[in-house]
């Protein structure tokens, strides 16, 4: 640990500005994990505060660089990742995280944020995801269900909707966790994995909106104990268990995965899968992202997990190696290169 | 040897044409090249189609390349040739039309057979009096069959030998204008030699023999010989309009110590300025293909907020993909150089073809009250001075500026005086590491010239945000409050406006008053330039008034416009810098000449209309 960095707090973290979200918004838990996460991975990482950037699009999750103390780029609609790529490769060294919603990651932003996951670049881009346009007053997202009622769709819609982990997956991501507004301290765990990961991290967080779309994760999420049964937290080395009798398990069935009961039907702990995050063929984790209601549990924690190069890395190395070696180190010498003549 | 008679020339133009896949351009550049390695004064463009191999044999799938070149400076490529290169009778027939009347016509008599006329259009077996030229000189060259036949030794497949024919040809042509061989057997070994050193060999024989095959079949009747320029002493290279943006953005980025970034997605005709920069890893520029344009001007966004130097790279359509980000850029008051390669709009328009029609999109194209700084480029070679100059004025200003190219100013070359960094000024960023008191950093706190500071992050203490929302005039908070918008709208517009007093005075060319004014800005200065001079030089009255500087105008022009009678405004669209001047000089009358055909102006419709305006 350098010696200029200090045991932050949380409150070295939030800035003395308002915050305007509604009354009740699942974005304040986030910004509080958010908070707590930042002077634990200044600490592990040994990253100054300085160091710290929040870059945003446009939207309710977009308002969060305002409310960190930290420096901020709140950008345009969708444009934050591709913000963020240049901010990293033009300064390496700086820890950058950006927020966004479902919104301005998969729609408008959709092509940046493919991209970005394909690149490899060391970010951290949270997802709150909400299902639902909040700043604009509750039109429906590409993360909508099938059928959603909004304003814009008063009939119900008629397309699927984007799954972030799905996509993320097949865009070659190599980091995917997922948790609940709610769930303060895993938020702030994934956050802390997803800065510690060399690489793109995609979070998502599954955010209540309680203006336009109250509720809406409630069937899995209104108790704990629905939370125990209808939700499992995925642990790197650890077997697939969740419910709250800790008796419920994922296994392989085939190509396919299947909720089992442990001690029925001859079932034992050593039938259920252990979760490997690192491991680099993606095929379990897509499954388990794609895991909802009502037959299956809806995966959180880090879903994959895998070391991978970086595109900034690979930009620096690249640059240095080719400098190591070089004819040309100015502008007089760049202009005098190749075919030149006297005129006497 | 040689019998043929030498005639002294002032200046020549030849074009080289043929299909697409016959490399025509890299034979242009080579002739271009030998010419001014042998002293002369050049002035080159490519004229090619969209299409990267169009059908063989018509006429969508020629490609041009014209060489101007002279015993003095050469503002232009010319109008017409004197010397027509057509590597099949598609060629012939696309270029007909820039003929010089009794021009010589090199042909390759194998590919004038029945067939491949009538493929070329053509509606009978003679193409040469279906054209009206039969009496022009007509060089009928076997140039596939001697190709072939000089190659025989090569151990080469026959596709592979019959890409030589445009070596062949470059030797008939340096025959006919006494030009060394040296310069290019020197390319042709660095090109192929490592790679492949029959390939080599078989260019190096090819051209070898077609030289000889000119000089010894008394092909023509005279050769040429066009004595060296009497350019200013110093070194020379050859640049285009493209790479000589690229390298001013180096040199500004050396200048002031900021490293240049470049996010941007290729584009005709302005993805060469992007592949120049990518070579550059070792002067340490970084270069991102952004996955869109709009990403390209993110990614130059955010390495600017960063602390480098960001330019990004577009034409039209891109530019109009970036407006928005334009408007970003302007509200955090970040520098950023966007470069736009005017080509032929709207739209896809004409991709591979030159105009001045983004002006106005330059200018005014985003929403809100958003001025830009707006300078243009007026040869191949000052794209090095303007390239550098848009990174001097956004750095030290902090406010995007937007430098316009054209596709004539990217893909044309000429020759170029080496110049030294010692003698461009400084670059002062107005970067903050601390505050005065001490206190938190306030982002929009401005300098005398209405700049903010530039704090990066990972500076300690100096952390703040800035974004698209309207800020405090001060502290970079988000602001609604109407006073605030209305101080800080007026404060960015002011800031580009200060900016005047930082440029040169606008220039004339030829006497201070008089007849007639021709205005002219951007990529047409050559044509121009050399319309003025020879009108000048039979005496008429007439003078160039040619800008660089659009946004802020210098500030001497009303003084200039009133000391002539008439003024007429010349450009490659259908107004838009008249329009633009009328609105900031109501009292003089602005008279027009237009062209929007995707070419460059000719030098002879120029002096009939300025014939014509002087009565």
């Amino acid at each position: 640990m350098a010696d200029n960095i200090k045991n932050y707090t949380a409150q070295d973290f939030k800035s003395d500005q308002e915050v305007k979200w509604c009354p009740g918004c699942g974005d304040y838990a986030i910004l509080n994990a958010v908070a707590k996460a930042m002077p634990e991975v200044a600490k592990t990482a040994g990253i100054p505060h300085e160091r710290f950037v929040v870059v945003s699009g446009i939207g309710c999750s977009s308002r969060f660089p305002y409310y960190v103390n930290t420096y901020g780029f709140h950008g345009i609609h969708g444009r934050a990742a591709a913000i963020a790529t240049g901010m990293k490769v033009a300064n390496p060294e700086l820890s950058i995280w950006v927020t966004s919603g479902d919104g301005d990651s998969m729609a408008i932003g959709g092509n940046h944020f493919i991209h970005a996951v394909r690149r490899n670049i060391d970010l951290n881009l949270l997802i709150f995801n909400n299902q639902i346009y909040g700043l604009t007053k509750g039109q429906y997202s590409p993360t909508s269900e099938f059928g959603k009622v909004t304003k814009t769709s008063p009939f119900g819609t008629v397309e699927y909707p984007f799954r972030p982990g799905e996509l993320v997956i097949g865009a070659r991501g190599k980091f995917f966790a997922r948790s609940l507004d709610i769930e303060v301290a895993l938020t702030q765990q994934l956050c802390e994995a997803g800065a510690a990961h060399k690489g793109m991290s995609v979070i998502e967080v599954l955010q209540n909106c309680v203006i336009f779309n109250d509720k809406t994760f409630a069937k899995f999420t209104a108790t704990k104990e629905l939370r125990q049964e209808k939700t499992i937290i995925l642990r790197h080395g650890e077997r697939m268990i969740f419910g709250k009798d800790n008796n419920k398990g994922l296994r392989l069935n085939g190509f396919e995965l299947e909720v089992v009961t442990i001690g029925e039907n001859g079932i034992t702990e050593d039938d259920i899968l252990v979760h490997d995050a690192h491991n680099p063929n993606p095929s379990i984790h897509r499954m388990l992202v794609d895991m909802e209601g009502p037959d299956f549990p809806v995966a959180l924690g880090i879903i994959r997990d895998v070391q991978d190069i970086t595109y900034d890395d690979k930009v620096c190395s690249q640059v240095a190696d080719i400098q190591c070696n070089c004819q040309i180190h100015s502008v007089d010498e760049l202009l005098n290169s190749g075919n030149t003549w006297e005129v006497k | 040897m040689d019998q043929s008679n030498k005639v002294e020339l002032e200046d020549v133009v030849i074009r080289f044409s043929g299909d697409s896949g016959d490399g025509m351009q890299l034979t242009g550049t080579l002739f271009s090249d030998a010419s001014a390695f042998s002293g002369n004064g050049i002035s080159t463009f490519p004229d090619y189609p969209a299409e990267i191999r169009a059908p063989q044999g018509t006429v969508a799938g020629v490609s041009g390349f014209q060489v101007h070149f002279g015993s003095s400076k050469m503002n232009t490529p010319g109008d017409y040739c004197d010397v027509l290169v057509a590597m099949n009778p598609a060629a012939l027939k696309a270029n007909a039309c820039w003929l010089k009347k009794s021009a010589t016509i090199i042909i390759d008599a194998d590919t004038y057979d029945e067939k491949s006329v009538a493929h070329a259009g053509f509606s009978t077996s003679d193409p040469f009096t279906e054209l009206g030229i039969q009496d022009y000189n007509i060089i009928p060259a076997p140039i596939t069959s001697m190709t072939k036949e000089a190659l025989a030794e090569v151990d080469l497949d026959l596709k592979s030998k019959l890409k030589c024919k445009n070596m062949f040809t470059l030797g008939i042509c340096f025959c006919l204008f006494s030009r060394p061989l040296e310069h290019t057997e020197k390319y042709i070994d660095a090109k192929f030699m490592k790679k492949n050193p029959e390939v080599a060999k078989a260019n190096k024989l090819a051209l070898k023999a077609g030289f000889n095959y000119a000089a010894n079949t008394h092909a023509f009747a005279n050769t040429y010989e066009i004595a060296p320029a009497d350019l200013p002493k110093g070194r020379y290279r050859s640049i285009n309009g493209n790479q000589a943006v690229a390298w001013g953005f180096i040199a500004a980025s050396e200048k002031s110590g900021r490293p240049l970034f470049c996010g941007s997605y290729p584009i005709t005709p302005a993805s060469v300025i992007l592949e120049e920069l990518a070579k550059r890893k070792d002067l340490g520029v970084k270069t991102m293909q952004a996955e869109d344009e709009i990403a390209g001007i993110c990614t130059a966004i955010g390495a600017s907020y960063a602390g480098n130097f960001a330019v990004t790279t577009t034409s039209g359509p891109g530019l109009s993909l970036k407006s928005e980000a334009m408007g970003l850029a302007v509200i955090t008051e970040l520098p950023l150089v966007i470069v736009n390669v005017q080509r032929g709009g709207p739209s896809t328009g004409l991709p591979t073809k030159t105009e001045q029609a983004d002006l106005l999109q330059s200018l005014w194209g985003r929403n809100g009250e958003c001025p830009l700084i707006v300078i243009a480029a007026s040869t191949p070679s000052d794209c090095f001075d303007y390239a550098f100059i848009a990174g001097k004025l956004t750095m030290e200003h902090m406010t995007p500026v937007l430098l316009l190219s054209d596709g004539y100013l990217a893909n044309g070359s000429e020759p170029w005086k080496i110049p030294s960094m010692k003698d461009y000024p400084a670059i002062n960023p107005p970067i903050v590491t601390k505050t005065e008191d001490g206190g938190p950093f306030m982002p929009y706190k401005r300098n005398e010239n209405l700049a903010r500071g530039w704090a990066f992050p990972g500076t300690p203490g100096m952390q703040h945000r800035i974004g698209g929302l309207e800020k405090d005039a001060l502290k970079g908070s988000v602001s609604h409050n109407p006073q605030n918008h209305q101080k800080m709208v007026d404060t960015r517009a002011a800031k580009v406006a200060k900016v005047q007093e930082f440029i040169p005075e606008q220039t004339v060319i030829g006497d201070d008053k008089g007849d007639l004014l021709v205005v002219g800005w951007g990529g047409t200065k050559g044509h121009l330039l050399t319309a003025v001079n020879t009108m000048r030089a039979e005496g008429k009255n007439v003078s160039l008034c040619h800008f660089n500087y659009i946004n802020p105008l210098p500030k001497n022009v009303g003084d200039i416009f009133k000391n002539f009678k008439k003024i007429v405004v010349c450009e490659l669209n259908s107004g838009q810098f008249a329009d633009y001047l009328r609105m900031h000089f109501q009292e003089f009358e602005f008279l027009q000449f237009n062209k929007v055909q995707g070419q460059p102006f000719t030098v002879v419709e120029l002096k009939d209309k300025f014939n014509s305006l002087l009565g």
